[in-house]
């Protein structure tokens, strides 16, 4: 059934693909190699973003924290949105030991000794950004300390606590 | 209240059930006990009564708004509607993971149900993979993420939550639940998640086989010829849960997309593309015996990239557009992944001589190096997700400092794969198995590559001269003539030789060889998809702006004017602000749109919902940003034109419709090839 190969052309028709599939892998290899250069950013807390200052101004971070209610203005005749975040733990096993990132958001809006943040973003204000919304944002952190956002994902973790007041006995 | 009582206590008898099923099955084959097997399958059959006892249990509790059940507080609420408690089961983190585990123990009794006097060398195996991945995600349930968990209040006026009453409390009920996240509150929500975990959870059933093959040493095709249907049914419902899901997005997410490269995205779309590799794959293996060694590593990642999807995307707190909550179950996903990787790769490396491949590829033209090119670029794509999903980890703990990459990594690295992936679907189709060279290639491809470039022509008549679309187009039609006229010529092929009439001929060619035409259905698929993708990527337009009311705004040759706004409750607890607006296209009056803002009073949350003219050539997408009070003093609007998006979803049909004609069961017994008739007659005669 099987066309009779011998040795020689079997190493050369070997060679052949070994070259064809180390190419392949080669050009995917150079595809994420590139395209990590030219979209990699830094993940930054607004601590270590406040730290950096000048080192950063200018070049594509992204930052996250956490929003502080009162400070959220929205001018929707400009599209411009602004508001103030504080810091929260970059890191998961910190917000794990503060006690989720439901606890972490709730100690971060209510001490005032963490570092802040303001934020101005130009578009549709999104549905959840809200109080004790962790913000993640892409952008750039302007000469005036303003963080300019080009893109704004918000996380709002469900807090069962939310749901004890109100309650009736049963 | 029993309830809760009744509903674990069915959970810890399953888990017991199905470990009790895993270790009669190996007890059994290792003693040659055919009562132990036998028990171990009847032990599989119980878990899928046991388990549904369970679930309804939990729409029981959702449904009849037991909030002392912290699980129904989590995830309900009284204003929310009937159909929306029961998708609840799958609303949160604890309600989904019973809901996997029902999905699972269907399918394996549906597996175990088979005849098993034809393939009982495989079956207890089976029953032994599938009955641990049950048993795992049990043990999640049952010490890890319990839905049946109550509210209590102590003696001291405490509030905590336990399975069972602690001493001194009572009962606590609250008024009322927190309710669904109103992002989920979508009929959507009936049926995306749904179909994304049946299509992880039936690639359970390959991966069972693939292992029962190795442990038990029957290392040829079978395996695959017994899971071919199970393989496409798992992808048929796993395609058809990206897809909605997509859907999902451009209708509810407001940002008139469908796809954003989000981390639980890729997680789900992981799975898929290493079993797209795998589906691809096993043909060859079918046909000339190759590639097997391969074809195993594909669906032990496919079965672990499942695990690690269900992880991701276990539904949990989706506040953000897929938020996910830390919690304790995530080294257990991780040890259990670790563990059932390794196991498997230890058993494959224990049968690596045995795998060896039956024939050698000889020309790099042939249908066999193309479909291994195919999986090169699949796989290739994979690692670009998954280089993603972990280059903040990689390069935390290489330079210390977190650094991301975005959609623009994903699209950049992604586009040139899947581009190539599009012109093999032209080139393969055309190419011979063992031998094909460029000439007899081209002599195939010429008529369709003609007919594509008047394609391109017309588009640049038509204007448009952005590179990257054009060459899209061109890929498309490519695609397209070739996979028609395949159908074509085989078609006019019965038609001279059956003396069939061309739509008979048509019918009946689909008909007898369905794999081959469902599959070049789902082609047909992808190149709408394509259209569609290429359109809204490439093309979509945007406006903003405020306008009073009877003022206009255009964009392109539409326009809208705000007629009227009016403001409401409604008695599901919403605050509804739903605007009038006339929309014209080349100053013609069209029709009218409504887009609103739906605010949640229990939630504080508001919800943007779009108003969409759609047709086959654009989708007109209007956003509600703002309004003020009083209604004469203007409103703010942000406008799409999201060209050929309908495509998309049209191909999104096609393409599941593809997928069910090759999945659809042949009338006659299983066609066996050749080579599958000489190894099975040589393994009976090796048994006996």
């Amino acid at each position: 059934m099987e066309e009779a190969i011998t040795p020689q052309v079997q190493s050369a028709g070997r060679i052949k693909f070994i070259i064809g599939g180390l190419l392949i892998v080669a050009a995917i290899a150079y595809l994420i190699f590139t395209s990590t250069q030219a979209s990699a950013q830094y993940f930054l807390t607004v601590e270590e973003l406040v730290a950096r200052g000048d080192s950063v101004a200018g070049r594509d971070v992204r930052v996250s924290g956490a929003v502080l209610g009162d400070t959220i203005q929205y001018d929707s005749k400009n599209f411009l949105l602004t508001f103030t975040i504080a810091h929260v733990a970059g890191d998961n096993k910190e917000i794990e030991t503060e006690g989720g990132l439901a606890k972490a958001l709730y100690e971060a809006v209510n001490d005032p000794s963490r570092p802040r943040l303001q934020v101005v973003y130009e578009d549709v204000k999104p549905d959840l950004l809200r109080h004790e919304a962790q913000a993640i944002m892409t952008g750039k952190l302007g000469d005036d300390g303003i963080f300019y956002a080009e893109e704004l994902l918000l996380k709002c973790p469900t807090k069962y606590e939310e749901a004890v007041p109100g309650q009736a006995e049963g | 209240m029993v309830y809760a009582e009744l509903g674990f206590g069915s959970l810890i008898i399953t888990f017991l059930v199905s470990l009790y099923a895993a270790g009669a099955a190996i007890y059994g084959v290792r003693r040659n006990a055919h009562a132990w097997v036998d028990s171990a399958r009847n032990a599989m059959l119980l878990t899928f009564p046991l388990l549904s006892l369970s679930a309804l249990t939990i729409i029981y509790l959702l449904v009849t708004n037991h909030y002392e059940v912290e699980y129904v507080t989590e995830v309900t609420s009284r204003s929310m509607p009937m159909y929306l408690k029961v998708t609840a089961l799958w609303g949160g983190q604890a309600g989904s993971l019973v809901f996997w585990s029902w999905l699972m123990s269907a399918f394996a009794t549906a597996v175990t149900l088979r005849k098993w006097d034809r393939d009982r060398e495989f079956l207890p195996w089976v029953v032994v993979v599938s009955s641990i991945t049950l048993a795992f995600f049990l043990g999640l349930v049952i010490f890890l993420e319990n839905p049946f968990v109550r509210i209590w209040q102590t003696g001291t006026g405490q509030i905590i939550t336990a399975m069972f009453q602690p001493a001194g409390s009572r009962i606590f009920v609250p008024a009322d639940g927190s309710g669904l996240n109103p992002l989920l509150r979508h009929p959507g929500m009936i049926i995306h998640p749904p179909m994304l975990y049946l299509g992880f959870v039936s690639f359970v059933i390959p991966y069972s086989f693939a292992m029962a093959a190795l442990i038990t040493g029957r290392t040829d095709d079978r395996w695959i010829r017994i899971t071919r249907r199970w393989t496409l049914v798992a992808w048929l419902f796993l395609s058809l849960g990206l897809i909605l899901g997509g859907r999902w997005a451009y209708d509810v997410l407001g940002w008139g997309g469908y796809w954003g490269w989000d981390p639980v995205e890729i997680a789900a779309f992981m799975p898929w593309l290493a079993g797209t590799a795998f589906l691809h794959s096993v043909m060859i293996q079918e046909k000339r015996g190759m590639l097997k060694h391969w074809n195993m590593i594909l669906i032990i990642l496919t079965y672990d990239l499942v695990i690690f999807g269900t992880f991701l995307t276990r539904s949990g707190v989706l506040s953000s557009v897929h938020a996910f909550a830390q919690s304790a179950i995530g080294p257990a996903f991780f040890a259990f992944i670790g563990l059932t990787f390794i196991t498997s790769l230890t058993l494959l490396l224990q049968r690596w001589n045995e795998l060896k491949s039956e024939a050698q590829m000889t020309s790099l033209l042939s249908r066999e190096a193309l479909f291994l090119l195919n999986n090169l670029l699949f796989i290739g794509i994979l690692v670009v997700c998954f280089w993603g999903v972990l280059f903040p980890l990689i390069s935390e703990l290489a330079t210390g400092q977190k650094v991301t990459v975005g959609p623009p990594f994903y699209e950049r690295a992604t586009g040139p794969l899947f581009a190539g992936l599009l012109l093999l679907m032209g080139v393969a189709p055309l190419s011979a198995w063992r031998h094909s060279t460029a000439k007899t290639l081209g002599r195939a491809m010429w008529k369709p590559f003609i007919a594509s470039l008047v394609v391109v022509a017309a588009v640049l008549i038509g204007g448009i001269r952005h590179p990257a679309a054009l060459l899209g187009f061109w890929l498309a039609a490519f695609v397209a003539f070739v996979t028609l006229y395949e159908f074509w010529r085989g078609a006019l092929a019965r038609h001279r030789r059956l003396q069939e009439s061309l739509p008979a001929a048509l019918w009946n060619l689909a008909a007898r060889n369905r794999r081959r035409y469902g599959g070049y259905v789902i082609h047909l698929g992808v190149v709408l998809m394509a259209i569609g993708v290429i359109g809204i990527e490439i093309f979509q337009t945007e406006t903003q702006g405020t306008i009073p009311q009877g003022g206009q705004m255009a964009l392109g040759n539409y326009s809208i004017s705000y007629d009227s706004l009016a403001n409401f409750d409604t008695p599901d607890g919403r605050n509804v602000a739903r605007a009038v607006l006339s929309v014209y296209k080349n100053d013609q009056y069209i029709g009218e749109l409504h887009p609103r803002r739906d605010y949640y009073y229990e939630s504080q949350q508001p919800m943007t919902i779009p108003g969409v003219r759609s047709t086959w050539e654009e989708d007109f997408y209007v956003l509600l940003v703002d309004w003020e009070p009083i209604s004469s003093q203007g409103a703010t609007f942000k406008i799409y034109h999201n060209p050929l998006v309908n495509w998309l979803w049209l191909g999104g049909f096609v393409f599941i419709l593809g997928t069910m004609v090759a999945a659809w069961p042949e009338r006659e017994a299983e066609a066996e090839t050749e080579r599958a008739r000489v190894r099975r007659a040589r393994y009976a005669a090796a048994e006996a």
